[in-house]
């Protein structure tokens, strides 16, 4: 980077000051507006006990403010369901909604792995409803292409997903989807996802959760072979971390028994009730099954995470102290010295370029925090951090659960009552072992949030739209913004990259140790590019350069 | 074992269903399988970004914006804000009026904007909000806020082609004015779903004809724009808002687009409320559909066409020649907006490239009869309306094509025939530069030709088994 803008950060950062920026990013908004995302803005204090300030998040985002979040139906078709390959997702509805969630997520996933081979992904099915079944209903058509899917592909599932018009027009995706079971044997079940849900894509995931749980998990009892059986939920295989995660397990000598749902086939799915161990990545998207499964099948989980090599090795003791077996702890720790060094070394030579930059944070409901180990390992701090559709709990840990308020948004999304199974329920630990792993730290079916693990002072936004996002980039000038692809171009245009950590800017894995060193030499790629210091041209540097030419001396 | 992105296999899975029996329609309805169009309020969204500082603004769920911001800036890598009166679900079961005044006034606080462009979606269309009301409420004690342009799109009735024009002849009917005693000055040009490069090659053209041209939506600097040296809320260019109003006062229009000359439009609008006269020309793509623009523009303006388009023309028809052994007698699969498709089959005839598929997500009744009149031979075209991608899987496989033309959804297939893609249109997000892809004029058409007689140059040099490095 040029010396010509690092000297403007230099001088700037040492004046900015958290709360006037907070001022300035809320000052044009109506006083009613201005109050709403001043909750939503929260300047970080660790307390004695470790707790932070209340943040207010899952909150319906204002009309006309430009928010980075997606809908009901993006989160539960394109987020949970999309990278399973073998069930046929028809998305019922207009043309659109289903067009824009045509593989846009660089889910990866390895066909050869199912002895069928099926793979749906690169296709996106559509009822491409018109203004006919608009007015007279389309459950018709609904079920002509449920036929047509089967008749093509013959696939052991079928899932159907209602966009905004379909709850508005009252078709029944439920109950077509159960007659269309009947009749074709195979199984077909329905999402009521439709867009306007919830306030973001995260209303999706738990109808995503809810829908898999009822209807796939526990219809296959079969146990499979290998020792220390393992779901890992919340891992969705964007640019190849799953394989990535996939080869550390088998190092270890663990057993992935599904994966919810990157790199996964549904067949996973219906026998992931046989797991002795839920692991949790992304919280937000994917606790509800975990909790599902813990209170109907008695299977407990630990909140892990492989974004970081620190972080992996961490999460991997973790998992070992879960079984408390001296075998796997010691093939863990040999796993690790093995594969830290060329860590340790990729470290080495990027931190002299990299460390003492600074990173922002927008994304997710759980990147935003796993990422920043990343950036740590490198040197770097973060200096803002915030989930687009995070909820308190994934920012203030889940000790706030009980006190989260649950508004109009949030109340129609079904929370479904379970029992534990007269048969099936089989807890993997006695309460006193789960007693025991806890007063040893292990955290079991818990997670702590982000902001405790932040330092004191730096700021957390809850939905950054478009517009405060600018005004953040234009104050603190980071070393590199973390977001989308929606993000990516206004952010650069102010000479600061953009890394993609929804689709890795068609990068990756990031995961595990392979992953981090790729992490690190990409962003010291971008962190030290050239090319910011091309922006002003020469003579509008020095505009005395232009004035004068040869001749005139 | 092979670990590739999830693209690797389109043909693995699926055996494509024979024979045609499935015209789509009423009775005989088919799902959309990979489809090849894009929703109406992309369309129009993406018109609006063409007017000085306007800010889209859909009525209805976030999502919509949402996705429809990620798919242009995955083309354009630009910033495109779109604003969203974000739908709860108690505004779609009781109607959206308040969603969208909260919207449109937390908007223009943060923006300023000069217009906003208002589309409706499938939700507030299905619910049948009542948004010219809601607008009038609005505008009360507003009377000297920027103008606010509503446009009905619901993708159950068109694709992003029809939310595109349908947009442009909002903007024009609601802001331009007749003039009461007729002072004709300059031209209105309507250039449809071009590229940022189309439309400065096109700016660079009138200037030559020292001609004023109101280009209505000019997307060339909106969302293909530089690198900001210091801080703005929204990029700068786009027709400017006083030239919209303005454009009743031109001497003439002209609009691009023979299925658009079949069709309302905004340049058609304007010649029954302003007089102001519309030409209707094809999509100026090859040398004798470009022929008809700079001949038409020479009519209207007096001028004789500028020196250096003879030379560019005559530039083109020696590569024409020298390139014409590479070309002649390959067979094209074709899809896109039906006016694109149409602007490439004519260009390609001229070279000597059967289009053995025109293929189009639309469904205007017109591709085929259009068609005929910029091919010399339509029977030897299979002519698909309302088509998909696993229409134009199926007919490619069976029709012994040679090469792909049009966006980059069609990159799957192609590859599973081995067969190349040149890139065109929208969207291109495997390619860096699709909004600098020029496809109009005979610059346009020069580049064109070198892509395609390269692309099946290389195919025949990675084919070869001997490998041959001089042509
Ligand atoms: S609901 Fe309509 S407007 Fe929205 S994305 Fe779907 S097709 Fe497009
Ligand atoms: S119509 Fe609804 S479901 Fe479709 S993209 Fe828009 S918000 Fe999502």
């Amino acid at each position: 980077m040029s010396d010509y803008i690092e000297g403007i950060m230099d001088t700037e950062c040492e004046v900015i000051d958290p709360v006037e920026v907070k001022e300035e990013m809320i000052v044009r908004y109506p006083t009613k507006v201005a109050r709403k995302r001043a909750k939503q803005i929260v300047l970080n204090r660790i307390g004695e006990e470790g707790e932070v300030p209340p943040i207010q998040a899952n909150v319906r985002t204002i009309p006309g403010i430009i928010t980075q979040r997606g809908c009901c139906y993006a989160g539960c078709k394109g987020v949970v369901l999309g990278p399973t390959r073998d069930i046929v997702n028809i998305t019922h509805g207009p043309i659109g909604c289903g067009f824009y969630s045509w593989l846009t997520r660089r889910n990866q996933t390895d066909a050869d792995a199912s002895p069928d081979g099926h793979n749906f992904m690169p296709y996106c099915f559509s009822t491409d409803m018109q203004e006919g079944e608009i007015i007279f209903g389309g459950e018709k058509k609904l079920k002509q292409a449920i036929q047509e899917a089967y008749d093509i592909f013959k696939p052991k599932a079928i899932a159907v997903f209602s966009t905004c018009p379909v709850g508005l027009i009252g078709d029944d995706v439920h109950s077509t989807a159960r007659e269309m079971k009947k009749k074709l044997g195979i199984n077909v079940f329905g999402f009521s996802c439709e867009g306007y849900k919830g306030v973001s894509q995260s209303a999706g995931h738990h109808i995503a959760n809810n829908g898999i749980f009822t209807h796939v998990v526990g219809t296959d009892d079969t146990v499979g072979a290998g020792e220390y059986r393992m779901n890992l939920l919340g891992e969705y295989n964007i640019g190849g971390d799953a394989f990535e995660i996939e080869r550390i397990f088998e190092k270890c000598g663990m057993t992935l028994v599904s994966t919810f749902s990157g790199n996964s086939s549904i067949d996973g799915f219906a026998n992931s009730h046989t797991a002795d161990l839920n692991l949790i990545m992304c919280h937000r998207s994917i606790n509800y099954v975990a909790e599902m499964m813990e209170k109907k099948f008695g299977i407990p989980w630990l909140k892990i995470n492989f974004i970081g090599a620190e972080a992996t090795a961490k999460s991997l003791r973790k998992i070992a102290a879960y079984y408390g077996d001296q075998k796997l702890m010691d093939r863990v720790e040999a796993v690790i010295e093995e594969e830290m060094l060329p860590v340790k070394a990729a470290q080495r030579e990027v931190r002299p370029r990299t460390a003492g930059k600074r990173a922002m944070l927008f994304v997710g409901g759980s990147r935003a925090h796993h990422y920043q180990e990343l950036f740590s390992e490198m040197g770097m701090e973060t200096v803002s951090a915030g989930y687009e559709f995070g909820h308190r709990d994934d920012y203030e840990g889940r000790k706030v659960l009980p006190s989260i308020k649950i508004d109009a948004d949030s109340r129609n999304i079904e929370e479904l009552e379970i029992h534990p199974d007269p048969e099936r329920y089989r807890p993997r630990k006695r309460p006193e072992e789960i007693e025991k792993l806890k007063a040893a730290g292990l955290g079991v079916a818990d997670y702590e949030g982000m902001m405790p693990e932040m330092k004191e002072g730096v700021m957390i936004i809850d939905d950054i739209s478009q517009y405060e996002t600018d005004k953040l980039i234009e104050i603190y000038k980071p070393d590199i913004f973390c977001a989308g692809i929606k993000e990516k171009y206004a952010v650069q245009k102010h000479g600061i990259p953009l890394k993609q950590l929804h689709s890795y800017d068609y990068g990756g894995p990031y995961a595990g140790f392979a992953g981090a060193v790729n992490f690190y030499k990409e962003i010291d790629r971008m962190v030290n590019s050239k090319i910011w210091g091309y922006i002003r041209a020469p003579w509008k540097e020095h505009p005395e350069l232009s004035g004068s030419y040869a001749f005139e001396s | 074992m092979k670990r590739a992105d999830a693209k690797t296999t389109a043909a693995a899975a699926a055996p494509v269903t024979k024979g045609k029996e499935k015209k789509k329609g009423k009775e005989n309805y088919r799902p959309t399988r990979n489809a090849c169009k894009l929703c109406a309020p992309l369309g129009a969204a993406l018109a609006f970004k063409g007017f000085s500082k306007t800010i889209p603004f859909l009525h209805g769920s976030q999502g919509c914006a949402t996705y429809i911001r990620r798919y242009l800036i995955s083309h354009y890598r630009e910033p495109v804000d779109i604003a969203a009166s974000n739908f709860s679900e108690e505004a779609a079961i009781f109607g959206g009026q308040k969603s969208l005044l909260l919207g449109l006034e937390n908007v223009c606080r943060q923006y300023r904007p000069e217009m906003i462009g208002l589309a409706t979606t499938c939700l507030s269309e299905t619910i049948g909000d009542n948004v010219p009301m809601f607008l009038k409420e609005y505008r009360k004690g507003r009377e000297d806020g920027p103008p606010v342009v509503h446009v009905s799109t619901p993708s159950y009735r068109g694709t992003h082609a029809e939310g595109f024009h349908e947009a442009v002849r909002a903007v024009v009917e609601s802001l331009a004015t007749a003039p009461e005693t007729p002072s004709r000055e300059g031209i209105n040009l309507f250039p449809g779903m071009v590229s940022p490069a189309d439309i400065r090659h096109l700016k660079e053209i009138f200037k030559d004809f020292e001609t004023e041209v109101t280009i209505l939506p000019d997307i060339s600097e909106t969302l293909d724009g530089h690198l900001w040296s210091e801080y703005i809320r929204m990029p700068e260019g786009g027709t400017p808002i006083q030239k919209i109003r303005g454009s009743g006062r031109a001497r003439a229009s002209i609009e691009f687009g023979r299925v658009l000359s079949g069709q309302k439009s905004a340049g058609k609008s304007l010649e029954e409320r302003a007089r102001v006269q519309c030409f209707s020309l094809g999509l100026p793509i090859g040398v004798s559909e470009s022929d008809r623009l700079f001949q038409t523009l020479s009519e209207l303006t007096g001028h004789r066409v500028p020196e250096r388009y003879n030379a560019q023309r005559e530039r083109l028809l020696d590569a024409y020649v020298d390139g014409h052994k590479y070309v002649s007698g390959a067979r094209a699969i074709l899809y896109g907006e039906e006016d694109l498709v149409i602007g490439l089959a004519a260009f390609l005839s001229e070279i000597g490239i059967t289009p053995v598929l025109c293929a189009s997500g639309s469904k205007s009744g017109l591709l085929k009869e259009k068609l005929s009149q910029v091919t010399p031979d339509i029977s030897k075209i299979q002519v698909e309306e309302g088509a998909d991608f696993s229409d134009i899987e199926e007919i490619a496989a069976q029709s012994a094509p040679d090469i792909f033309i049009g966006s980059s959804k069609g990159y799957r297939i192609a590859r599973a025939l081995n067969l190349p893609l040149v890139r065109a249109g929208f969207p291109i997000h495997d390619r860096i530069g699709g909004p600098r892809i020029i496809h109009l004029g005979y610059q346009g058409a020069q580049a064109l030709f070198d892509r395609i007689a390269n692309a099946l140059i290389e195919k025949r040099q990675s084919d070869s088994k001997v490998g041959y490095g001089y042509m």
